[in-house]
């Protein structure tokens, strides 16, 4: 902008420079409103701060257990909407040490005439806890697929960092069952290692 | 408002096209500004309509006019309408008549591709206003349009909605890009940057800010359409979305479209306090700056209207502070005009007059907007009447009088007549004292704990309910006041001097009164 | 620290709330009852008076200038056009005393973040448009829809004292305890608000949020949804009865006790008879007003169920129309104010009372998975 300043002769200058700068703007501006979803997704990795926790942990090395220290950790369960599942984690909550792995089990039944496909969604508050929030296994990561009547105890095993901030004692992750459609033969082989979703 | 009546002798240049061709095809900035001028005003009381059905919904508890359906579609097209097609396209028309005269060009630097973002608009708009009649209804989720209530559980016709978003969010990048090349190419010689009328400062800034976002905004509705259509999930929990993502791309585009609707009412706000204090403005330099700097800070608060979802405490503290730094470089620009106006000469006309409501009552928005920038507080006014009358001062206030000011202002210049003196202020005091005695009460009522958005309310609410409503009545009906005043300046009236306000500084005013159709063809010296 | 200060003062303000609440010409924030709400009451008049301050010196010389600097007065205008120092100092000026302002901001935001040490955990859901309370711990939920009935509504009744703040089931807390509330939605976003708390927050589908509360003053506050959930956002209230903790204590034990009884109830295998005799009370309850103890109705408006084609014969219309209601007549939606063992009851007992006898039964088991599948 600057350099038109000085200029005498402003009304031959080119529109077409001016035409291309702002148009590689818009272009620019609005891939960037695209790019806002995997930067938000990253931000959110790194900060936490939407509470949806992270993928598949995989331990460098082993935590020490910190056995001065205890946290609770509270487990809920709902249905997304049209969800028919029972669904619902078998125990209600936990008393942790950081840097242990615990596993625990939630319950789902189909209790429909169908089989059915569904996907676990979790969400952890508060959303600071996230990033100390480590599952090495969970029934999110796949999706879930349950003949008409069947029942499944899915298990989760995770460990609360021991970075865990010292004013959070009390960490809540709450899952939300969606139903994926209502697949006639769903091998429970083919879908194991399909996920419509990297949020773990 | 044909602005220049073809029976006017032109210097050496070619009249306007006969007929309907002339609107069609005519690639004249003063023609466009007009039609640009005329749509706005028609939306404005289409929108206005719209805001009369929720107001007389709202006079009484219970539900007598509308259902609760209808309410929202009413609530949503009245925010689309005045947001996109009122103000937006009138400063768009202001743009397109005065840059050119102000900055002494003969024309807009890329005058067929004017043409063409103008008559996009009425498409969009046509698009638009016709989901009213679609099975299921118009777009019912608000201006804000927040997913998933806009996707998974929007009615069908928001796929329409989608598409007027995207044609006139078109329209007004070109728009923006034509003035963007306007002002940095086809300036006088002599005329620096920092010898630029406000006016053009301003919109200069705000062009910027459309290309910044508007295609933003293209991006998250493209984002829905995929979500809706093509089983795409960016917004939907259940495919691994995000509905809080959807709010933050919006606001991203949201809050920098708030100054857009903002900025050029401050530009013109600038010349006419100071041509009826007959002073120099109060602080160019400082003016200049303080746009710039609300516009960049603009992009860096969008998530103050988004303090309830839940954001961890280090997101609110820094949204918090961001916004509440922008009421600096605001308050810089109303201390300068108030400054402007100390040991002025000043005299009251009609532009005047809402020039001066206009800092007062966007001041008293502002005031609330920085209350609502506390984040604890905001908790207490979040999605409350409260919010409704801080951005109802900000905007109509703000965007609307300052619209009707510039017109004033102007209105000699396009037409050559002055306009009738006692209805235009008649026309500013029922609408001062309509639009303050719909919107001051909407404060108490949101204090007092009243959501927007409702179609009915508890009892409590129901006498500043009612007093809010018969503001409203008031300042619709008295717009048809400003139909009647500009039509009959159009049509005859004191003749108009090149320069009728004595106080008024720039090059409009060189040029005879109506404008040519063609003017500065030479370009004229800037000293 | 200020607690007992900031204590007297929510107790003041809780007895002098029902005075406040029912003006017609309310025109500031209640100052609430917990202590939150109290800071923010604090927060919002500190920064409504340095505002009004504001206004006043700058409306103050426009004023001035207005009435002595006009034309008409002969006034000349003089010609400056900047002053650095005043420039300045107008920037760094606004610029402290907006310091000042964050300052208790922050330091009332930092503690409505701190959710630890929780005395009751209550998980609230939003649906379009009612919300869910479950109380973790204690292992119940219920519904807690509106109340008002459509004729208020619809302006055929006169409007009572809660028009539109009034729910079926309340959500019930203890006086003086922390309670957390953990948000999420099943459909769209809701936001659940309590003003009296300085409570609000949004439930959004597929993620949880979590703010919590402490009640000082029993008393029953109302509030409403605040984030546009579709159709009926205007109407899904939000009530909280705050009760001592003894109160409170029994009624979770309460609810428990029934919690536990729909349970097996609803497990349980029910004969005709069980199902005749429980269905006689609860129609009887619920749906004699209008249609008449003997099932003949009050025909045109509320159709007689004796001899019904559809309670002798389409039976899940029948199930249909008294889980869902019928739109834009006067049959409610029962699925939700009835268990499943009440549900079914009623509709066993329609279907074989007063000469209808189909002797079909139907159970709370098919009841419950009717609903399910909705």
């Amino acid at each position: 902008m600057s350099e038109q300043t000085g200029e005498k002769t402003p009304e031959r200058k080119s529109n077409a420079k001016v035409i291309g700068w702002c148009l590689s703007g818009v272009v620019g501006m609005f891939a960037f409103g695209f790019a806002l979803v995997p930067l938000y997704e990253v931000f959110c990795e790194i900060t936490g701060i939407n509470g949806k926790t992270g993928g598949r942990y995989e331990a460098s090395a082993t935590q020490q257990v910190d056995e001065n220290r205890t946290v609770t950790v509270q487990f809920l369960a709902s249905n997304g909407p049209g969800m028919t599942w029972k669904f619902r984690p078998v125990v209600r909550s936990v008393q942790v040490h950081p840097g242990e792995s615990v596993t625990i089990n939630y319950y789902a039944e189909n209790p429909t005439d169908q089989p059915m496909v569904g996907q676990a969604v979790p969400s952890l508050a508060p959303s600071e806890g996230t990033l100390f929030f480590h599952k090495t296994e969970c029934f999110c990561f796949n999706q879930q697929p349950l003949e008409a009547g069947e029942s499944v105890e899915m298990p989760l095993v995770f460990i609360v960092d021991r970075d865990l901030p010292e004013h959070i004692t009390k960490l809540t992750l709450s899952y939300t069952l969606y139903d994926q459609g209502k697949q006639a033969e769903v091998s429970k082989s083919d879908r194991a290692q399909t996920t419509t979703n990297n949020n773990g | 408002m044909s602005a220049v009546a073809d029976t006017h002798t032109q210097d050496h240049h070619h009249g306007p096209a006969k007929g309907i061709s002339r609107w069609l095809l005519t690639t004249n900035h003063k023609d466009i500004g007009s039609m640009y001028l005329i749509f706005s005003f028609a939306m404005f009381l289409l929108g206005g309509s719209m805001a009369m059905v929720i107001r007389a919904e709202l006079f009484q508890p219970g539900l007598q006019i509308v259902e609760p359906e209808f309410f929202n579609q009413m609530t949503t097209m009245h925010g689309l309408i005045m947001v996109f097609g009122a103000v937006m396209p009138a400063f768009v028309g202001l743009a397109n008549w005065m840059l050119p005269l102000m900055v002494g060009a003969p024309d807009m630097a890329l005058p067929r591709m004017n043409n063409w973002s103008f008559w996009l608009l009425p498409c969009a708009f046509l698009i638009l206003v016709s989901t009213l009649f679609m099975q299921g209804g118009a777009p019912d989720f608000g201006w804000t349009f927040y997913a998933p209530l806009s996707t998974t559980y929007g009615p069908p016709s928001t796929t329409f909605f989608i598409f007027a978003v995207h044609i006139m969010g078109v329209s007004s990048i070109m728009g923006a890009i034509n003035v963007v090349a306007t002002i940095l190419n086809m300036r006088a010689p002599g005329m620096t940057l920092m010898k630029m009328p406000l006016f053009v400062w301003t919109w200069l800034i705000t062009a910027f800010l459309l290309i910044a976002v508007m295609p933003v905004l293209a991006g998250v509705v493209t984002m829905m359409l995929m979500d809706i259509h093509f089983g795409t999930s960016f917004f939907d929990a259940s495919g691994g979305g995000d509905p809080v993502l959807f709010q933050h791309v919006f606001w991203f585009f949201g809050h920098p479209e708030v100054y857009i609707m903002i900025l050029p009412a401050f530009g013109a706000i600038s010349h006419i306090v100071s041509a009826f204090s007959r002073k120099p403005l109060f602080g160019y330099a400082s003016m200049v700056y303080a746009v710039g700097a609300i516009a960049i800070m603009s992009f860096m608060v969008w998530a103050h209207h988004m303090f309830t979802v839940g954001m961890p405490l280090a997101g609110q503290l820094f949204f918090m502070y961001a916004t509440m730094l922008i009421a600096v470089p605001t308050g810089v620009k109303v201390f300068n005009w108030v400054t402007t106006m100390f040991r002025g000469s000043l005299s009251f006309e009609a532009p005047m007059l809402f020039s001066v409501a206009f800092i007062i009552l966007f001041t008293i928005g502002g005031f609330s907007g920085l209350m609502l920038a506390i984040a604890p507080a905001d908790f207490q006014y979040h999605d409350t009447y409260f919010v409704v009358a801080h951005f109802h001062y900000v905007l109509v206030p703000g965007a609307i009088f300052g619209i009707f000011a510039s017109a004033y202002f102007w209105l000699p210049k396009w037409t050559g007549h002055m306009y009738d003196e006692t209805l235009a202020k008649t026309h500013f005091w029922l609408s001062f004292i309509g639009m303050n005695l719909a919107f001051f009460p909407m404060h108490f009522l949101g204090l007092a704990g009243m959501p927007r958005r409702i179609p009915d309310y508890a009892l409590q609410f129901t006498d500043f309910n009612m007093i809010s409503s018969i503001g409203a009545f008031m300042f619709g009906a008295t717009q048809l006041l400003f139909l009647f005043i500009v039509v009959k300046c159009v049509k005859g009236g004191k003749k108009a001097p090149a320069k009728p306000w004595d106080g008024a500084e720039g090059l409009e005013w060189t040029v005879p009164s109506p404008a040519p159709y063609h003017t500065f063809s030479t370009p004229p010296e800037v000293k | 620290m200020r607690v007992h200060a900031k204590r007297a003062v929510a107790l003041a303000a809780g007895l002098l709330l029902p005075v406040t609440v029912m003006a017609d010409w309310t025109m500031n924030m209640s100052p609430g009852v917990t202590s939150t709400s109290n800071q923010i009451f604090s927060l919002h008049m500190t920064i409504l008076w340095i505002c009004v301050a504001i206004g006043v010196v700058v409306f103050g010389v426009m004023f001035w200038s207005i009435f002595a600097h006009r034309k008409s007065r002969g006034a000349k205008p003089a010609n400056f056009h900047e002053n650095t120092v005043v420039e300045v100092l107008w920037t760094i000026i606004p610029l402290a005393i907006l310091v000042a302002m964050a300052i208790p901001a922050t330091a009332t935001l930092v503690e409505m973040y701190d959710t630890t040490e929780s005395d009751v955990d209550i998980k609230i859901t939003g649906y379009q448009w009612r919300w869910q309370y479950e109380y973790i711990d204690d292992d119940f939920s219920f519904f807690s829809n509106m109340s008002t009935p459509r004729e208020q509504i619809r302006n055929r009744q006169a409007k009572g004292e809660h028009y539109l703040l009034e729910v079926d089931n309340p959500l019930v807390i203890p006086v003086g305890k922390k309670v957390r509330f953990l948000l999420t939605a099943n459909d769209v976003i809701h936001s659940w608000w309590v003003p009296a708390f300085g409570v609000k927050k949004d439930a959004i589908p597929g993620f949880i949020n979590e703010t919590w509360t402490r009640v000082d003053v029993p008393g029953t506050y109302r509030g409403q949804c605040t984030e546009l959930c579709g159709k009926d956002h205007g109407f899904m209230p939000v009530v909280v009865r705050a009760v001592p903790e003894e109160e409170y204590n029994e009624w979770v034990a309460e609810q428990r006790e029934m919690a536990e009884m729909e349970r097996q109830l609803t497990e349980k295998d029910w004969t005709l008879e069980e199902l005749m005799v429980r269905g006689e009370r609860a129609y009887l309850t619920a749906c004699a007003s209008c249609h008449q103890a003997d099932g003949t109705g009050l025909p045109p408006a509320f159709p007689a169920l004796k001899g019904s084609q559809m309670a002798l014969q389409d039976m899940p219309a029948h199930i249909e129309i008294v889980v869902n209601g019928s739109p834009g007549t006067a049959m409610q939606a029962f699925g939700n104010q009835l268990s499943e063992v009440d549900l079914a009851a009623v509709i066993t007992y329609e279907r074989n009372a007063w000469g209808n006898n189909t002797g079909e039964m139907v159970t709370p088991k098919e009841i419950y998975d009717y609903k399910n599948q909705q």
